[in-house]
């Protein structure tokens, strides 16, 4: 497996990365999130980090959801 | 005998419900309160065929069926509880199309309800211009429920809907995933001891059987049994439902949608405006603009239909006293209840621009993303981005910021924005700042260009800004939380404001602040003229007699003797003994009696302190207040025991403290009463700021004197 494969969390993720999402780290907020549209398999897109640092906005299905950095860490992708 | 039939509309959030709630019902519509709570209830009124009318009630928007905030909660208890007084007989989902997976989610769980049941599909165009073709008429037969789409914001389908409502509408047939065989003895049990009928509404009950408001004891404790006896794992079994729900939701799209991914026209144009809108200068700077665009307008355009209302009151007060006979009755009329309906009235043009300006704001979009750029900031002292506008408005006016603090959905950072607003430096304040300021800054330039007096201004509102989110840091330690907060929120796409909808809720709003707030201030208002026109035993008889029998000399004119009777009146009064019972209290912050009757009759509102420091000193009525004389009395004002001037600097730089901190606005305590549904917050409100501004004003004052 090359670095490219490896999991990390969508709160890692760069302005304009695309990532599969693999699994919810399991919390109260994964339930939320899967309401989101957040499953795995799904493809999520990161449309803009806030000019503050936090929040981001993300592509998820044909939407845009903005979530705090600490709740999109719950959210584990591979690139 | 009309039949009357309770239909309840439900969806995502920006699904557009409130435009279709608007179409349907137009102005028959009333907003109240679910019981206890402060969540909006919307109710309105459609004929459909002679001998049936139809009520619909607005529920507030949810993603899903698991509720976790206040406003989930009541649109939960309304759909399961079937003795919940708004329960409806039909249901119409309104589901969005350009987001079609994520709605479908929500319409899924609400077929598994068994209630009978519509999809009002809305935004068709929008999903068309992303390039999402929909068969509806395939999509009603996967779901087993009528689909009608419609626009809305249009107007369209609106008639094929009220046609659908008048049909007999059937309790959807099948379930869109099974639920019991999750954990079949827990679906049986429930349903065995509430009796209902749906699998769902039992798993359902299961998991929130606790929140549900109508089982009694018993019940809740077989169904407590039920759960541990079978280990029942809440969170894990809702995972996996909505895992389920969403396979079947994938495979119904694949039948019924076509996408062409090369189309995002929609998404496309969003992202361009976002670009600028959410660029690190340009978005700010654009943000900077709107607000302070907002702001002067609740600053100063109202100023112009608020001295319409204000000299209209003027007006009334004096041709009524004119016409009609002098008496107690008479007088209570004029300056206890009509003063209190003129102090009502005159935040309406306020409410009305500031919500036509947000319903601007969320309507295109817009606001969310004011939330997106300030989030970080304003969460650091406890609040949100959401809390950006209410602090904003509070500079204008407190009263329609602290109305418009619903928008935000977190209690715990509606409650500290809530505490905190009335610190921010509002219009009311600029009369007093304005005589305090003349008092004592010299009209000089500071550094050559900058007006002195202008300095000491801007250095209040600064302060009053630093005050608000110090208070907002310490109250983030204090509060504890009543729910998981969340930020997760949608960037819905920019579209045009609806100015029908824009109307709406301007009139909506006003409506709503006369008939919720105007009780508590005209209370006040009667209870403030009581205490400034009587006093103890025949104290003001006394006076009166003895001015009666004065006559106007050469020196003194019939005006100066008024004004002289005005100011003794007052100070006998019972206003007056209680400036002179608090007068040991002030005196350390410098203030006397005099001051302390001005403190006690502006808790009305905070410029009424010019008109009765007016009165006092026997300078003029409230009406025509002479700035000059009033300062030139002030200047000449000597401590009976000292010999002393009261007015020193340290007075009124101490007084300027006092009232950029203290609650002296019986308003924004009718407000905040009327938004927490409860007195405990006001009174917190009132003792801290209170404390707040005497502690101030006490260190001001010594340190200066």
């Amino acid at each position: 497996m090359g670095k490219e494969q490896s999991i990390l969390s969508l709160g890692k993720l760069k302005e304009g990365d695309t990532a599969v999402i693999v699994r919810l780290e399991s919390s109260d907020l994964s339930l939320k999130l899967m309401e989101m549209g957040f499953l795995p398999g799904e493809e999520v897109f990161v449309d803009k980090i806030a000019p503050l640092g936090d929040p981001i906005s993300v592509k998820i299905g044909t939407y845009l959801l903005s979530l705090r950095k600490e709740e999109a860490n719950a959210v584990m992708v591979r690139k | 005998m009309k039949k009357n039939i309770k239909i309840a509309l439900v969806g995502n959030p920006n699904c557009g419900k409130s435009s279709l709630f608007n179409a349907l019902t137009g102005l028959r519509q009333k907003v109240g309160n679910f019981a206890g709570v402060t969540v909006d209830k919307k109710t309105g009124y459609i004929s459909l065929a002679k001998d049936t009318i139809a009520s619909i009630i607005d529920l507030p928007g949810t993603y899903s069926l698991y509720p976790r905030r206040i406003d989930e909660f009541i649109t939960f208890d309304v759909l399961l509880n079937a003795d919940n007084d708004s329960h409806p007989d039909m249901l119409v989902i309104v589901a969005d199309a350009s987001n079609l997976k994520r709605n479908l989610l929500f319409c899924s769980q609400i077929i598994d309800l068994k209630i009978p049941t519509i999809i009002a599909l809305n935004m068709v165009d929008v999903a068309r211009k992303n390039g999402l073709a929909i068969d509806t008429q395939q999509l009603a037969i996967e779901l087993g429920v009528k689909v009608i789409p419609i626009n809305a914001r249009e107007g369209k389908g609106i008639n094929d809907l009220k046609r659908a409502i008048q049909t007999t509408v059937p309790v959807p047939e099948k379930n869109f995933v099974e639920v019991r065989p999750l954990c079949p003895e827990v679906v049986d049990g429930v349903k065995e001891i509430t009796k209902v009928t749906s699998d769902y509404t039992a798993f359902q009950i299961a998991c929130h059987y606790i929140n549900i408001f109508c089982f009694n004891v018993e019940q809740k404790g077989k169904i407590k049994q039920l759960l541990e006896q079978h280990h029942f794992a809440m969170s894990k079994l809702q995972g996996e439902e909505i895992l389920q729900r969403y396979e079947r939701i994938n495979a119904i799209l694949d039948r019924c949608t076509s996408q062409d991914q090369s189309r995002q026209q929609a998404l496309d144009t969003t992202a361009r405006i976002d670009a600028v809108l959410l660029h690190p200068v340009y978005g700010y700077l654009i943000f900077l603009l709107i607000f302070y665009f907002v702001f002067q307008a609740i600053f100063s355009w109202a100023t112009y239909p608020m001295e319409a209302i204000g000299a209209a009151f003027s007006w009334m007060q004096e041709s009524l006293d004119n016409l009609l006979p002098e008496s107690l009755l008479t007088n209570l009329l004029l300056e206890g209840v009509l003063a209190g309906i003129g102090g009502i009235v005159i935040f309406i043009p306020q409410i009305m621009l500031l919500f036509g300006f947000i319903s601007i704001l969320e309507d295109t979009g817009y606001m969310t993303r004011v939330s997106f750029l300030m989030d970080r900031l304003m969460r650091k002292v406890g609040m949100s981005g959401k809390s950006t506008l209410p602090l904003v408005s509070g500079m204008a006016c407190a009263v329609p910021a602290i109305l418009s603090t619903r928008g935000i959905e977190n209690w715990k950072d509606r409650i500290i924005t809530i505490m905190v607003t009335p610190l921010m430096s509002c219009s009311a304040r600029l009369p007093v700042y304005a005589l305090l300021i003349s008092f004592i800054v010299p009209d000089e330039k500071f550094l050559g260009f900058m007006n002195l007096k202008g300095l000491v201004m801007m250095g209040l509102y600064l302060l009053g800004w630093a005050m608000a989110l110090l208070a907002a840091f310490v109250m983030k330690l204090i509060i504890k939380a009543k729910e998981k907060s969340y930020y997760l929120m949608e960037l819905p796409i920019y579209r045009k404001p609806r100015w029908g909808n824009v109307g709406i809720t301007m009139i909506e709003k006003a409506k709503v602040f006369v008939t919720d707030a105007g009780k508590v201030i005209i209370t006040i208002s009667i209870i403030l003229w009581f205490l400034a026109s009587f006093g103890p035993g025949n104290s003001i008889e006394v006076i009166e007699e003895k001015y009666a029998s004065m006559q106007p000399t050469e020196s003194i004119t019939q005006t100066d003797l008024n004004n002289q009777l005005q100011a003794e009146k007052l100070a006998a009064s019972f206003a007056g003994r209680i400036g002179h019972f608090i007068e040991p209290a002030i005196k350390p912050l410098g203030f006397d009696w005099k001051i302390g009757i001005a403190l006690i009759t502006s808790f009305a509102a905070r410029e009424v302190f010019v008109g009765t420091m007016s009165t006092i000193y026997s300078v003029g009525s409230t009406e025509d207040v002479d700035f000059e004389a009033i300062r030139e009395r002030m200047r000449n004002e000597i401590d009976p025991e000292t010999g002393e001037h009261v007015y020193s600097a340290a007075t009124a730089f101490s007084l300027m403290i006092f009232f950029a901190f203290a609650m002296q606005c019986m308003s924004t305590v009718a407000v905040v009463k009327r938004e927490t549904k409860s007195w405990k917050w006001p009174s917190i409100q009132i003792l801290y700021l209170t404390g707040l501004a005497y502690l101030s004003s006490l260190i001001v004052y010594q340190w200066m004197k």
